[in-house]
């Protein structure tokens, strides 16, 4: 299109200036902050990223996240495979994949104090008022305060919220992918004489293979991230300390904006590789077709 | 041999009884919120919500009072009203200045312009927390910390990069006779975006529209740092998180408040699934 000169910069300005006010600057000097001590103005060297990768509580946190990667990323991508497999052979599928993609709209805070209260302890005896610990009971257990069982059970019980939230997405984006398989490979794999198993196996997750890598990908990226369950539901007490907690803890608790700032940048560093991962992976598909 | 009806339905029951149960399973925390949030206070400390079942239909067990004295009472009312101020804006600033930011991405030829829509897309891969320092200490020197317009405006920064890569995908794909017929007619280029470009990028602007609203909407983190924890112009998730921190154990009133808080992203996910679900497809990516 033709246009004077001075056009093209009148449209894009207001959002380069905004974008350079809100996401340029403030990371340019969040990582040169990350070089400052607790009140940005003495120069310390690697000294904040020493605490980082050495403080007790970062470590935990470490360690909580890799938990998070690993079963988060792994039982929603699966479930949402599972869903997106199964929900096409019956007939109520329409309703099922609502049902599973609800917690998707609502915020992570509400879905937060929705588990809470399935969670929600009282001490043996007491009647159980929490979905979970009444179940355990009327089964002959004893109640379980699962937000407080460090450090796998209260944990576990944190990245299930996530799961529930997040499998419905996974399950629409691998159920179209699924959806656009040409129904002749299943057919003539079954004629050969492959088990259902197989089909699966052999046929079905070799053909999703890209779409569960960007699924797989893009749920890394987001529960490296991941803030808001655990602020609401534990903040991070009982040894289910996350990254990003972490460095509001520091930021407004603290006021120790070194280590904030530091933190800020760890993460960074974590998820820039799969992200990268992940736009490369989308170009590659929008060249395809 | 084909199968008989029979043998197929019962080769089928594993199958139904996964797939239901899991959609029970998924729905059944929800359900439990909803029942309690109108039960009275008496009733929610001495039983489960699940014991309303034993005679579902008196009615004498249910009220909406929790729901008035979350709305009255703990802010609630006050902070539906926040949410709305907040996204409202959050989502038209962002929305506006992407639309125009990519139109002349995909349509206008100027110098650099490659290397500057690789770098908005770029910016899609910063974490918000790298931001945070940095704008809230000029956010506190220029005096608006802990008031809208702060949010405001860091939702329009961070909503950006996303909106302009997906509107730009959207408008690049516009035929370019458009373009030719519209400057033969002799219309200039603002005339060309509000009368061309805008009304068939629609569909795509519902669907980040739809997105940016959700998140502004459902958004903990940017409203904690920007308003800060107590505020009073807090949104709904704040609310919500406080009282979850304050009242822990009346059930009644976090049940009632997190429902207020989820209605209206409810209401948008019913009545309008189609535009919902392309729009969080498209921006899973956001940082």
């Amino acid at each position: 299109m033709r246009t004077r000169r001075i056009t093209p910069w009148l449209f894009t300005g207001p959002a380069l200036l905004a974008l350079i006010f809100f996401l340029v600057y403030p990371s340019i000097e969040t990582i040169r902050l990350s070089f400052f001590g607790k009140y940005g103005t003495s120069y310390v060297g690697f000294q904040n990223y020493i605490y980082a990768f050495t403080n007790q509580t970062m470590l935990t946190a470490f360690r909580n996240n890799a938990l998070w990667v690993v079963l988060f990323t792994g039982l929603t991508v699966s479930l949402g495979l599972l869903f997106a497999v199964l929900l096409d052979r019956v007939r109520y599928e329409k309703v099922v994949k609502s049902i599973v993609f609800i917690p998707m709209a609502i915020s992570m805070v509400g879905a937060s104090t929705i588990w809470k209260f399935v969670y929600a302890f009282r001490p043996p005896g007491a009647s159980q008022i929490g979905l979970l610990n009444a179940i355990v009971v009327a089964l002959g257990g004893e109640p379980v305060g699962w937000l407080i069982e460090r450090p796998w059970i209260n944990n576990f019980c944190l990245i299930i919220v996530g799961i529930w939230i997040w499998t419905g997405f996974c399950m629409v984006i691998l159920s179209a992918a699924y959806k656009n398989i040409p129904r002749q490979l299943m057919e003539a794999a079954r004629i050969d004489g492959a088990s259902e198993w197989q089909v699966f196996r052999k046929v079905i997750v070799p053909l999703l293979g890209p779409t569960i890598a960007v699924v797989t990908t893009t749920m890394v990226v987001f529960v490296l991230k991941i803030f808001d369950i655990v602020y609401v539901m534990t903040n991070g007490n009982y040894a289910t300390e996350v990254i990003a907690n972490r460095m509001y803890k520091e930021q407004f608790a603290f006021s120790h904006y070194g280590r904030a700032a530091t933190i800020a940048v760890v993460l960074l560093i974590l998820v820039v590789p799969m992200m990268l991962v992940n736009i490369r992976r989308f170009r590659r598909q929008r060249e395809m077709r | 041999m084909m199968p008989s009806g029979f043998t197929r339905f019962f080769a089928r029951t594993p199958l139904h009884v996964v797939l239901i149960g899991l959609a029970i399973v998924w729905l059944l925390p929800t359900v439990g919120l909803l029942i309690t949030s109108l039960r009275p206070p008496a009733d929610v400390a001495q039983t489960g919500w699940w014991t309303i079942f034993q005679h579902p239909f008196d009615f004498t067990q249910y009220s909406i009072r929790n729901y008035r004295s979350v709305i009255y009472e703990a802010g609630m009312g006050r902070a539906f009203l926040n949410s709305l101020i907040v996204s409202l804006p959050g989502t038209v600033l962002p929305v506006l200045l992407a639309a125009f930011a990519a139109f002349a991405f995909a349509w206008m030829d100027f110098p650099g312009r490659n290397v500057l829509f690789a770098i908005v897309v770029g910016l899609l891969v910063v974490p918000l927390q790298m931001t945070f320092i940095p704008v809230l200490s000029i956010f506190a020197r220029i005096r608006i910390a802990g008031t809208f317009p702060a949010v405001w405006l860091a939702h329009t920064g961070y909503g950006l990069p996303l909106t302009v890569y997906l509107l730009h995908n959207f408008m690049a794909g516009l035929p370019r006779e458009l373009f030719d017929s519209a400057s033969i007619d002799g219309a200039s280029t603002l005339q060309t975006f509000f009368r061309i470009i805008l009304p068939l990028s629609v569909p795509a602007i519902a669907s980040v529209v739809i997105f940016q609203f959700l998140w502004v909407w459902n958004d903990l983190l940017v409203a904690l740092i920007y308003l800060g924890g107590a505020s009073s112009v807090g949104p709904v998730t704040l609310r919500v998180a406080n009282l979850v921190g304050s009242r822990g154990q009346n059930w009644e009133l976090l049940t009632a408040a997190a429902f207020v808080s989820m209605a209206l992203p409810l209401f948008v996910f019913f009545s309008l699934q189609r535009y919902f679900v392309r729009g969080i497809l498209a921006g899973s990516v956001k940082g």
